[in-house]
């Protein structure tokens, strides 16, 4: 999966990428694996295609007790088992290494069922992006800004429309300046709507491409500041027909089954179009991605794998699913 | 999504009670359901296999296979299993003899460190110690101004030398500042690493040698799923940590990461983050750690409560009345008393295992309390013969009640055609077939 199928200009010509660029592309893919390496240890010793040269109770319970330690969650989880086992035993699927690519496509067809799309069609496209505390949505607006400006040579404007927490205007300001795009700003404790109707006016004025706005993280059970969030979107949406163009949530990987309640709440609150999976580069393998996608239909478009710009990646269900499986 | 545990356990069990005797077959259905409870609340796996034998066994043992009522019992002995494996030895910050307290505060990117630090310094600050802060995460982007201004929130002293500088070195200068300026405290706040970065753990590591904390402090969000094992394992590895800091406790997140970490390095939650102000963090309190993970609302409240009014006994010579319909309008006062003693008939309900439902569609019907009172004064309004057999009551004994209880002849009728529709009920459920709650509601108005 590559950047260029994830974003979605229609038709717009977008700036082929350089000679140097595969090079650079197959070493940024020789890192994700180097990441997920770590992820996927504690899985491979559990599910290597010897897992299925006996089938048995206990290879289904040891493929169960493997997706559970992922954070797939018991429902996902009985979910897949259930009908590998209901495969194998029909004899629709036969023989150990079968039987694990058929694993690795259930897995995937769970986390997406079709490849994702960043749909960045508008002028200028409003992307919002919100979660809970520490999940990494300013660290993941400050490297997608650079993607878009540096590959796609896209006019990027960043809203800091968080000013709740303390520095955190701060601390896009520093990935503004890193990844050489503007930031509209209001003050530590003012409006964040306000903040986001400006920086739409001024990309409106400048003839921006993309506005992402940057929102406080939040804990999903604080009634009163998902109506905040709620209005911000509603501000978004009075200011410019059809914005925001998507709204992407930002899970942190190693969190548990509760990400899937996250995932619940600010969809209802700001319909949510896709979620951010971040830090894939620890041994959380994320698996809560499944749940979600498996329950509220959520894609997965992006990862972090990394704390450097080139470590925010397209989501490639495959790669995902085999990347968890794979020694 | 999911059900209350208690719940499940009541409708695994709900047969059990016509038999009189939990076979081992209904143990291990309940362990099914803790287990997925736990599963769900992002309990370790392992931790969650071990724990849940252990928990059969003595589920098996004396006492719970005859009692009245063995869902509740099992919830009860799952709750002391996980209140026992949560608590154990707690343990306050270790305090210097003289100079300052040190206390290095560690953990993932994202779990609140920096807060935490802010949030110990005003905890530490009300208490009347003089508290510095040491802002040695150089790492994330302008985590130093955050600190800075966190600190001046929590009242602290902040030592900064900005971002150019080893943290390390930051961290031995603001120890000498600490001790000049007479401090009895100083956090040590540190940038957020993966466990698996060797070169940020090893400058933990360093960090660690050159301020000799008094306090290691493992800072985890209570939302963390199943890796929240191999990061406290590595953790606990490398610093040694002494005990931990369970964050984002404000939100609904069961927290079974607490009770991973706990199983698997032994280290005690000494504090939890509540809240987004910075006074929100409290000591924690290991059995409702335990309650929450599983899920029970305040089932344990109830019963206790229903401890405390019931005896063992009178229980017992009840549930036989209720199976041979020898259940009098007498013994319905008794009953409607000793609920009514347990507070407002709403909150008993929604205590009670199997209602969250039924609850929920009752809100809308409001319950009245007046409605009880008038039920109450028509049942006292009978003699104990009435009250032992209504069938004896006609049109003049009716007159008289509904004259005694200031309500009308059609209150009376009602309530003596209802009981008997309800005592039918009752002995169905002691027979073992549940009937629709609202049913049973139904009959009771």
């Amino acid at each position: 999966m590559e950047w260029e199928e994830l974003i979605d200009r229609d038709g717009v010509a977008l700036a082929p990428a350089e000679p140097a660029e595969k090079e650079r592309r197959r070493g940024r893919f020789a890192r994700l694996r180097e990441s997920l390496r770590k992820s996927r240890q504690a899985l491979t010793a559990e599910i290597s295609s010897s897992l299925f040269d006996h089938l048995d109770e206990e290879t289904w319970e040891r493929l169960e007790e493997a997706l559970i330690l992922a954070d797939v969650g018991a429902p996902a989880t009985a979910d897949i088992v259930q009908r590998l086992e209901h495969e194998v035993e029909s004899g629709q699927v036969s023989g150990p290494e079968a039987t694990r690519e058929r694993l690795i496509e259930l897995l995937a067809e769970l986390a997406a069922s079709e490849p994702p799309k960043l749909t960045l069609r508008e002028k200028p496209t409003v992307l919002m992006v919100v979660g809970v505390n520490g999940t990494g949505k300013t660290t993941t607006i400050g490297k997608l800004a650079s993607v878009l400006r540096e590959r796609f040579g896209l006019h990027v404007i960043v809203a800091a429309a968080d000013t709740y927490r303390a520095a955190a205007i701060e601390q896009l300001e520093a990935w503004a300046d890193r990844a050489g795009v503007e930031i509209v700003k209001g003050n530590p404790g003012g409006d964040p709507g306000a903040v986001v109707f400006d920086a739409i006016a001024a990309a409106e004025a400048r003839g921006a491409d993309v506005v992402i706005a940057d929102t406080a993280g939040r804990l999903h059970t604080h009634g009163n500041l998902m109506e905040e969030l709620a209005k911000v979107r509603r501000v978004i949406a009075k200011r410019l027909e059809g914005a925001p163009h998507e709204t992407l949530i930002v899970i942190d990987a190693t969190t548990g089954q509760n990400g899937l309640r996250q995932a619940k709440i600010f969809s209802e609150a700001v319909d949510v179009s896709g979620v951010v999976l971040t830090k894939l580069d620890g041994t959380a393998k994320g698996g809560i991605a499944l749940a979600i996608a498996k329950e509220l239909g959520l894609p997965v478009k992006l990862i972090g794998v990394g704390e450097g710009v080139e470590d925010l990646r397209p989501f490639d269900a495959r790669e995902f699913a085999r990347a968890l499986l794979e020694e | 999504m999911f059900d209350q545990l208690s719940d499940r356990l009541q409708a695994t069990l709900a047969d059990v009670r016509s038999r009189g005797k939990l076979t081992e077959g209904d143990v291990d259905k309940a362990m099914r359901e803790i287990r997925l409870a736990l599963l769900e609340a992002d309990v370790n796996f392992k931790v969650v296999k071990s724990f849940t034998s252990q928990v059969k066994e003595r589920c098996l043992g004396a006492g719970v296979l005859e009692s009245l009522d063995p869902g509740q019992q099992v919830v009860k002995i799952v709750n002391e299993e996980l209140a026992a494996l949560m608590g154990g030895a707690s343990r306050d910050l270790v305090l210097a003899s003289s100079g300052p307290t040190v206390i290095l505060m560690a953990g993932l990117q994202g779990s609140g460190k920096t807060t935490a630090c802010a949030k110990l310094a005003k905890h530490l600050g009300d208490q009347g110690k003089s508290v510095g802060l040491a802002a040695c995460d150089t790492q994330r982007p302008a985590a130093v101004e955050q600190l800075v201004t966190m600190g001046k929130r929590s009242g602290a002293a902040v030592f900064e030398q900005g971002t150019e500088r080893n943290p390390v070195d930051i961290a031995e200068w603001a120890l000498g500042q600490a001790r000049s300026q007479g401090l009895d405290v100083l956090i040590v706040d540190t940038a957020g690493r993966l466990h698996v970065d060797e070169e940020l753990m090893d400058q933990l590591v360093q960090i660690r040698k050159r301020t000799k904390p008094h306090n290691i402090l493992l800072v985890l969000d209570s939302m963390t799923g199943q890796d929240a094992v191999n990061v406290a394992e590595s953790f606990a590895e490398r610093v040694d940590f002494d005990g931990v800091v369970l964050t984002k406790l404000d939100g609904d997140a069961r927290g079974g990461a607490a009770l991973s970490v706990k199983a698997v390095t032994g280290k005690p939650i000494m504090y939890a983050s509540t809240g987004e102000r910075i006074e929100q963090l409290e000591r924690f309190h290991p059995d409702r750690m335990a309650t929450r993970i599983l899920g029970m609302g305040d089932v344990l409240s109830l019963i206790e409560k229903a401890e405390q009014v019931h005896d063992a006994e009178s229980a017992a010579e009840l549930e036989r009345k209720i199976r041979k319909q020898e259940f009098t309008l007498e013994d319905f006062l008794k009953q409607m008393k000793q609920v009514r003693k347990m507070g407002p008939l709403q909150n008993v309900l929604g205590l009670m295992p199997g209602m969250g439902k039924t609850m929920k569609q009752l809100r809308s019907v409001n319950m009245d309390e007046r409605e009880l009172d008038r039920i109450e004064a028509i049942i006292l309004s009978m003699t104990p013969e009435e009250r032992a057999n209504p069938s004896i009551i006609d049109g003049s004994r009716r007159k008289r009640i509904a004259q005694g209880s200031g309500t009308t002849v059609q209150a009376v009728n009602q309530l003596v055609k209802q009981f008997g529709q309800m005592r039918k009920m009752m002995a169905q459920i002691a027979k073992g077939k549940m009937p629709d709650p609202q049913q049973l509601l139904r009959g009771m108005r």
